[in-house]
């Protein structure tokens, strides 16, 4: 492909699906309607830990209208969960439920009303447990568990990894900071309610439409739930309406559907509430960390030893993951020679927290830009010149053995300092206004599959018939990011023809290749290098099909315009349509797979599949914020965020991935909060849990950065999840330099500030932030040598690359 | 108890026999598949189910049909007039203010209502306007371009 001459990539098109979504004509999964379809409820549990002694469904069965009711001993005995070291969930909660909003039973009925009031006549005589509500709550009372097993009494995983010598890194600084903070929990809020429409039909075959983000690892477990073969179980995904890792799970509802219509014998729906949402949450873990850095006189990063430990809740979901995420992106922005990471997850009787936009990557970003910040300040150095002075380079390695390859983060530096007059305004700032710096990375997809094995990651079937259509076959979903709308424009581009002659078909994993889903931002990589090389067979039977018609060498043609035709002799050719069907009579059905697995490039060492991805997207930010010293109100004026997307596919798409987490992560610095009292969410309703609205959403200054990545699709890296991620810390640093005040945890609330400023005319530290750590034993570290400054191959080699 | 429920939906005359106490987000969905209208919520918090009655911005989730009777009632299966797209729906597509589209009628159509009163609001009143709407995903500066760039189309084609 002639890299710099592109006809469709890089132009900022509409999707491909913008059309559908404007008039209202998108199927989202509640907008499914079967004939004969009953509708399902979900009875979920008012006590945060208790022990069910008896559930009595008799009356919910005679209630009129009712055509099912089901508990967990309906269902095999079977515990499931989405990675196979944490299999610890039930659909239908049998012993015990360890949350408020565990699921017990579920009813299917004529209507929805009538389906609610059945599970209010389930009675269930629980035993209550004592709950667990936070962390040291969880520590302190081994003699009560929410699981039996784990790594110890109410601890899910512990963690503890060392890349070299980090107390010798540290004798050998000019400074060496240890700073304790904490991010609060927080929800995706997707605007779609999760809903999932079963049938099983009578041929034995079960069919289920869901608002997934992950039909193949749903897939997966609907077989070992159910007890049923997959290739009897065919999992369909909506149109997802809003996911940021909300809808990555198997969820009671889904099993409850399929289970359901089995006994009914009619197609049965859920569509959850608002609160239910919030229960099922799997978002962002509430984190306590503690970051100790070293770092020379000219701001340079001795080393750096970093401690999480995560508020998991009750159920593992990706949990081992995120413990491992906490600790695993803090080496790839800046040179960090040596480093120690130790992690713990604890379980609580709350949801679940999982992967929400960034996964366990956000809040250590918080930690450590803020205490980089904290650095500068006493160094006496420019907080943008000190990270611009430090940067990982490129085609190297990091201390824990993660890959870099491209990065354009000096550029999204120079470019945002420049954009925002930082220069100018850094302390100079009239009183209550302030200005902040901030900067991350983060993965274009996770190296490994959440279960191991050697199969493709992504696959995709392009077929191309007489009619001159072309059909993209792919299992990933699309959640709004525009993916298909990706997969499209890259055919397009191969083929020489537009976006609208290809149809791209939503993943049904009766049809489609696997693709392992969306989520860590592996799409556009991953499927994109799959249809580039799908596309690309297509393209050369065509050729050859072309050529032995002219009589010419396949090198000889082109494809662009809809037609293919000689280069530089455009009239010696034909149209696409013609060329299919020549191809398509030499060489009959014309249908070319594609298939795309990661570089092998896990470091060797237990927890190393956890973090490596084919390459790193890499932001700047810079936040204005007005601080009203009254309320201690933060107002974020305006942000300018440069973003290393590799290669903008569409710019456009690009800006709205970037643009809309600049918006999330102002949510969870500012306002978002996930938080409970006695085991009841506080705020379960969308009024209630503070997001921006438009009033809120301050202008967004986007730039973005192109380095082509020889491991994206002609370049390109990811940009739904990364941008986030600068924004929370250089908010916390604006309004430190607004009104001298450190808010080290989320969200910073006006009471945090007026609370700091009060201490700080007080004479007190002019600071808001956890005081104190769990006590804790973490294992004894795996001490692995440290990897930093190792040259990494500029070509990686891949399966299925040929 | 069910009643019999005359609306006025998009132009049309629409008969429907439904429970009296059944919103009239429910009454557009599940029993006249105008499943266009979404919900966020069910509450009036989210502004996802907006329509219009006598061209105000209404939340359906907590409006009665038999309130909207005689009443001009419209939703985004009713902006785009004989196959043509409002402008709005055109600037929506053109410059990705619609990511996973859930949202997108509400405020679709609380901006028609906004263009109505107001040809050419500022960005500001913009802002105000589809203050109640919530979206998750785009971070609203698309959608504020995209009214902007509708409400100059609209005044182009009438000038």
């Amino acid at each position: 492909m002639k890299k710099d001459n592109f006809t469709i990539i890089g132009q900022s098109l509409p999707k491909i699906d913008a059309w559908a979504k404007v008039v209202g004509e998108t199927k989202f999964a509640d907008d499914l309607v079967l004939s004969r379809m009953a509708h399902g409820k979900l009875l979920r549990s008012p006590h945060p830990h208790a022990r069910i002694k008896r559930i009595d469904t008799t009356r919910a069965r005679a209630l009129p209208g009712v055509y099912a009711v089901i508990t967990g001993h309906d269902l095999p005995r079977v515990k499931f969960g989405i990675l196979p070291v944490s299999q610890d969930e039930e659909a239908l909660c049998v012993e015990k439920v360890r949350m408020v909003g565990d699921a017990v039973a579920a009813v299917a009925a004529v209507d929805e009303e009538t389906a609610e009031r059945a599970t209010e006549l389930i009675e269930v005589e629980y035993e209550l447990l004592r709950p667990l509500m936070s962390i040291e709550d969880s520590l302190a009372h081994p003699e009560v568990r929410i699981h039996e097993y784990g790594d110890g009494p109410n601890v899910h995983k512990a963690v503890s990894l060392q890349f070299g010598d980090v107390e010798a890194a540290f004798a050998a600084a000019d400074l060496v900071r240890e700073d304790v903070f904490f991010f609060e929990g927080n929800t995706h809020l997707p605007m779609e309610q999760h809903s999932a429409v079963a049938q099983w039909g009578a041929d034995g075959k079960l069919t289920l439409w869901s608002s997934t983000q992950t039909p193949h690892y749903v897939h997966r477990l609907l077989s070992k739930i159910l007890d049923v073969p997959q290739a009897h179980i065919r999992v369909v995904a909506a149109p997802v309406g809003g996911g940021f890792g909300g809808k990555l799970d198997p969820f009671a509802h889904e099993i409850a559907a399929c289970k359901l219509s089995q006994l009914t014998g009619r197609p049965v729906k859920f569509t959850l509430t608002r609160e239910e949402v919030f229960y099922v949450h799997r978002g962002r873990h509430p984190v306590l960390m503690w970051i100790k850095t070293g770092f020379t006189k000219d701001g340079a990063i001795t080393g750096m030893h970093f401690r999480s430990w995560l508020d998991g809740g009750a159920y593992g979901s990706y949990g081992v993951a995120s413990t491992f995420y906490t600790g695993a992106l803090q080496t790839v922005t800046y040179k960090i020679p040596v480093y120690k990471f130790e992690g713990a997850r604890v379980f609580t009787n709350k949801p679940p927290c999982g992967p929400k936009r960034g996964h366990g990557t956000p809040q250590p970003r918080f930690a450590m830009e803020c205490q980089i910040d904290k650095a500068a300040e006493q160094l006496g150095l420019d907080p943008a010149d000190m990270r611009r002075q430090n940067l990982a380079e490129p085609f190297v390695k990091t201390a824990n053995h993660l890959t870099v390859t491209t990065t354009g983060l000096g550029e999204c530096i120079d470019r945002v300092v420049e954009a925002s007059g930082w220069r100018a305004k850094r302390g100079s700032l009239p009183p209550g206004k302030g200005i902040g710096i901030a900067c991350s990375s983060y993965l274009t997809g996770a190296g490994t599959a959440v279960y191991w094995n050697d199969m493709p990651h992504s696959g995709v079937v392009v077929r191309a018939d007489r009619s001159g259509l072309v059909a993209v076959l792919c299992g990933a979903t699309d959640i709004g990011q525009g993916s298909d709308s990706i997969l499209a424009y890259l055919v397009a581009e191969v083929l020489g023809i537009e976006p609208k002659d290809i149809r791209v078909h939503p993943a049904d994993t009766d049809l489609t290749p696997v693709d392992l889903g969306s989520y860590s931002s592996r799409v556009t990589l991953m499927a994109g290098n799959a249809v580039i090389q799908a596309a690309e067979r297509l393209r050369a039977k065509i050729f050859e099909a072309v050529a032995r018609k002219l009589e010419v060498t396949r090198d000889r043609l082109v494809a662009e315009d809809r037609r293919v035709f000689v280069d530089g002799d455009p009239d010696r050719g034909a149209s696409f349509a013609q060329a299919v069907v020549l191809a398509e009579s030499m060489f009959g059905v014309l249908a070319f797979p594609g298939s795309y697995a990661p570089p092998k490039r896990a470091g060797k060492y237990k927890g190393g599949g956890v973090g490596p991805s084919p390459c790193y997207s890499y932001s700047a930010c810079v936040v204005e914020v007005d601080v009203d010293r009254e309320t201690g109100e933060v107002k974020p004026t305006e942000v300018w965020i440069a973003h290393d997307v590799g290669r903008a596919l569409n710019p456009l798409l690009v800006e709205g991935q970037v643009e809309g987490s600049v918006y999330m992560g102002l949510g969870e610095v500012l306002m978002e909060e996930q938080v409970f009292r006695k085991g009841v969410h506080k705020i379960p309703s969308m009024l209630e849990y503070k997001s921006p609205t438009t009033l809120e959403t301050p202008e967004i200054h986007t730039i973005l950065v192109e380095s082509d990545d020889p491991e994206g699709p002609f370049g390109a890296k990811e940009a739904g999840q990364g941008p986030l991620l600068p924004v929370i810390p250089a908010v916390a640093n604006a309004v430190y330099d607004a009104v001298g005040v450190r808010i080290d945890e989320t969200p910073i609330t006006p009471e945090k500030v007026t609370k700091a400023m009060d201490a700080k005319r007080q004479g007190k530290p002019a600071r808001v932030g956890p005081e104190r750590l769990p006590v804790f034993r973490f294992p004894e570290p795996r001490v692995v040598e440290s990897a930093f400054g190792q040259p990494a191959e500029r070509i990686a080699e891949r399966p299925f690359a040929s | 108890m069910k009643m019999l429920l005359s609306l006025r939906i998009n132009g049309e005359e629409r008969d429907v026999f439904a429970a009296a106490h059944k919103t009239l987000l429910e009454v557009l969905r599940e029993d006249l598949n105008l499943t266009g209208t979404k919900h966020g919520c069910e509450l009036g918090e989210c502004g996802t189910c907006t329509v219009l009655v006598d061209g105000d911005p209404v939340l359906s989730c907590l409006a009665l049909p038999v309130e909207c009777q005689g009443r001009e009632i419209k939703t985004v299966e009713g902006m785009a007039q004989g196959g043509q797209l409002h402008p709005l729906q055109q600037a929506f597509a053109e410059l990705g203010a619609a990511q996973c589209g859930y949202c997108t009628p509400g405020i679709l159509l609380t901006a028609e209502a906004l263009l109505v009163d107001n040809g050419m609001p500022t960005r500001d009143e913009i802002k105000v306007a589809l203050a109640g709407n919530l979206c998750r995903c785009t971070g609203y500066t698309k959608i504020l371009d995209a009214v902007e760039l509708a409400a100059l189309r609209i005044k182009g084609a009438r000038t």
